[in-house]
């Protein structure tokens, strides 16, 4: 139900977005998605990757500082106010998101998957489904991804 | 404008003769070690050294006594090295370091008029006459520096502005309007005053200051020179410190080829911080002073940790105390930032306190303009890691709060990435200062 989200430190100054990237290309590991939060002198990588532990032990071992937070999957109808109709739900579960992003996958004009952070996923993620959100599978975004 | 002036001595015993002068430096530490000793931490160290105090006679035995150091002050907080009754301390006042809790230093009436005269003997010998106004922009306060210039101006006879510190248009503003022909602060605050003004559209010339008395923080002769360009000016060079009795401990004559000290009431000497034996003239080493007549807090070989090298030849103003020149470091750590005292301790400290143990740091202290500016670079660990981002500044935030309210000094914290700040034979490099490096 939940997806494993790799947060990094990077430090504001070039190169630094790039490090972690490569490490996971030569790894072989593919990024599904992520989002950059910055601040004038910091920011926070956040990573969707096909295998996340593997993708911890590669990018500590390339010295980023890693933090795995877990994240729900949920589908949006690919049209107006498809987002606005999940937000509704989140609302009335009196949810409040930490933060979100898109993940890069599904097919135009069809369904969208947003990526979002809540303080107790499970809860979460029960409560959003009673009111007939979609929350996806790991399995499910990555066979979306695929496709 | 800056004129030359003739040399005059404010005080006769500037100029006795070198032989007079160590017979009375030996007649005054006798009767300092039997007063010292009054104190029970003195009586102690005089013990454990082996020196019966009616033992002392000569200047020369001041090499047979205790040190004393800023631990020691600490240690015997708040006033436990006061040798007189609690109702003839006079006035108390701390010193500009911030470690945790102040030292305080205690004064009786006629140590406050020793005070002011000393620095009536530097003033006058950097040419400050009755007839002159000076500007004071120095911290009236605990802080030895207003209230001893002070004073001291007032024993010259010349009329003062007691602007105190902070607020540079006001300070302008006050320059220009009242006419100050003297300006007394720190050095690097003269440069911010000057660059103040220049910003505001007049020159700093245009202020019509003839004359600076600057001390409180080391600084360089390429200093020197730019606050003289920029204010037109002829710049004095001043030095003291509180636990010894505060600015008056050594001042520049008009040759300005070194600070003559106060020998006649200070024994000083200059020893090699590991050693502790004695350097030869001209080579830097760390300073040591007694104090051979204040009566409430009289110190016994006091180490400053302050590097400079002393000059005992005879110089032409015809003043026989030995000159020191600029001190030139510190022989422990310690950061001088705006003239306020910092070590790496405390921001070791601050760290501690926000995340339990501290992770690795480094201190880079700059001088891009006139002030000092420091950056503390904090590596990020993994348990220090949080996703979110108003975790990550709050806990900047929380740092930068904690290092302000332990050393008082803002300084600009910046998160590294781990391993990235450099560590040299195991033992990690804590500051960084890069205006040694310009100087």
């Amino acid at each position: 139900m939940k997806l494993q989200q790799l947060s990094l430190f990077l430090e504001n100054r070039p190169g630094q977005i790039k490090l972690p990237c490569q490490a996971l290309g030569k790894a072989g590991i593919d990024i599904l998605t992520l989002s950059l939060a910055d601040t004038q002198q910091f920011g926070i990588l956040r990573l969707i990757v096909q295998d996340p532990e593997k993708a911890k032990k590669v990018l500590e071992s390339a010295g980023c500082v890693v933090k795995v937070n877990e994240v729900l999957a949920v589908e949006v109808q690919d049209r107006p106010g498809g987002l606005g109709e999940v937000l509704e739900a989140f609302d009335q579960s009196s949810l409040s998101i930490e933060y979100m992003y898109a993940l890069a996958a599904g097919q135009r004009g069809k369904t969208a998957i947003l990526v979002f952070r809540l303080e107790d996923p499970d809860a979460a993620a029960k409560k959003l489904q009673g009111r007939g959100v979609r929350i996806l599978s790991r399995e499910e975004v990555l066979a979306r991804v695929a496709a | 404008m800056a004129r030359p002036f003739e040399n005059r001595v404010f005080d006769p015993a500037e100029t006795l003769p070198p032989g007079e002068l160590r017979a009375l430096q030996g007649r005054r530490l006798a009767d300092l070690a039997s007063r010292a000793t009054r104190v029970p931490f003195y009586r102690a160290a005089f013990e454990k050294a082996g020196v019966r105090p009616e033992a002392v006679r000569s200047a020369d035995d001041v090499r047979r006594l205790p040190f004393t150091t800023k631990a020691d002050l600490r240690e015997n907080y708040p006033l436990g090295l006061v040798a007189v009754p609690r109702a003839e301390i006079a006035r108390i006042h701390g010193s500009s370091g911030t470690t945790g809790r102040p030292t305080f230093v205690a004064y009786t009436r006629a140590d406050l008029d020793l005070w002011s005269g000393l620095c009536a003997r530097f003033l006058v010998a950097g040419g400050l006459r009755p007839g002159h106004l000076c500007h004071v922009a120095f911290g009236y306060g605990l802080f030895t520096g207003g209230f001893g210039l002070h004073q001291g101006i007032e024993r010259v006879g010349a009329g003062i502005v007691p602007a105190a510190g902070g607020n540079t248009p006001r300070q302008v503003m006050l320059l220009r309007d009242l006419e100050a022909d003297v300006l007394v602060c720190t050095p690097s605050y003269a440069l911010h005053i000057a660059e103040v003004a220049r910003a505001e559209g007049m020159g700093a010339r245009a202020l019509g200051l003839s004359l600076g008395h600057f001390g409180g923080e080391p600084w360089t002769e390429e200093m020197r020179a730019e606050i003289e360009e920029e204010l037109g000016i002829l710049a004095f060079n001043n030095y003291g410190l509180s636990e010894v009795v505060g600015p008056g401990v050594s001042g520049e004559c008009a040759l300005r080829t070194g600070m003559h000290v106060a020998e006649d009431h200070f024994l000083v000497e200059c020893l090699d911080p590991e050693t502790l034996e004695p350097v030869p003239d001209g080579t830097v080493g760390e300073l040591v002073f007694t104090s051979l007549t204040k009566e409430a807090m009289p110190v016994v070989r006091y180490r400053t940790r302050d590097l400079a090298s002393l000059d005992r030849s005879p110089c032409p103003c015809g003043r026989s105390g030995a000159r020191m020149g600029r001190v030139v470091g510190r022989s422990d750590d310690m950061l001088i930032i705006r003239g306020v005292n910092v070590f790496p301790s405390q921001v070791e400290e601050a760290l501690l306190r926000v995340e339990g143990t501290a992770p690795h740091y480094l201190i880079e202290v700059d001088r891009p303009g006139t002030l000092d500016d420091v950056v503390v670079k904090v590596e990020i660990r993994p348990r220090d890691f949080q996703d979110e981002m108003r975790q990550m500044v709050d806990l900047r935030d929380r740092i930068d709060h904690e290092i302000h309210s332990i050393t008082g000094i803002r300084m600009k914290v910046e998160l590294v990435a781990p391993n990235t700040l450099a560590r040299s034979e195991g033992k990690a490099q804590r500051v960084r200062d890069h205006r040694k490096e310009k100087t």
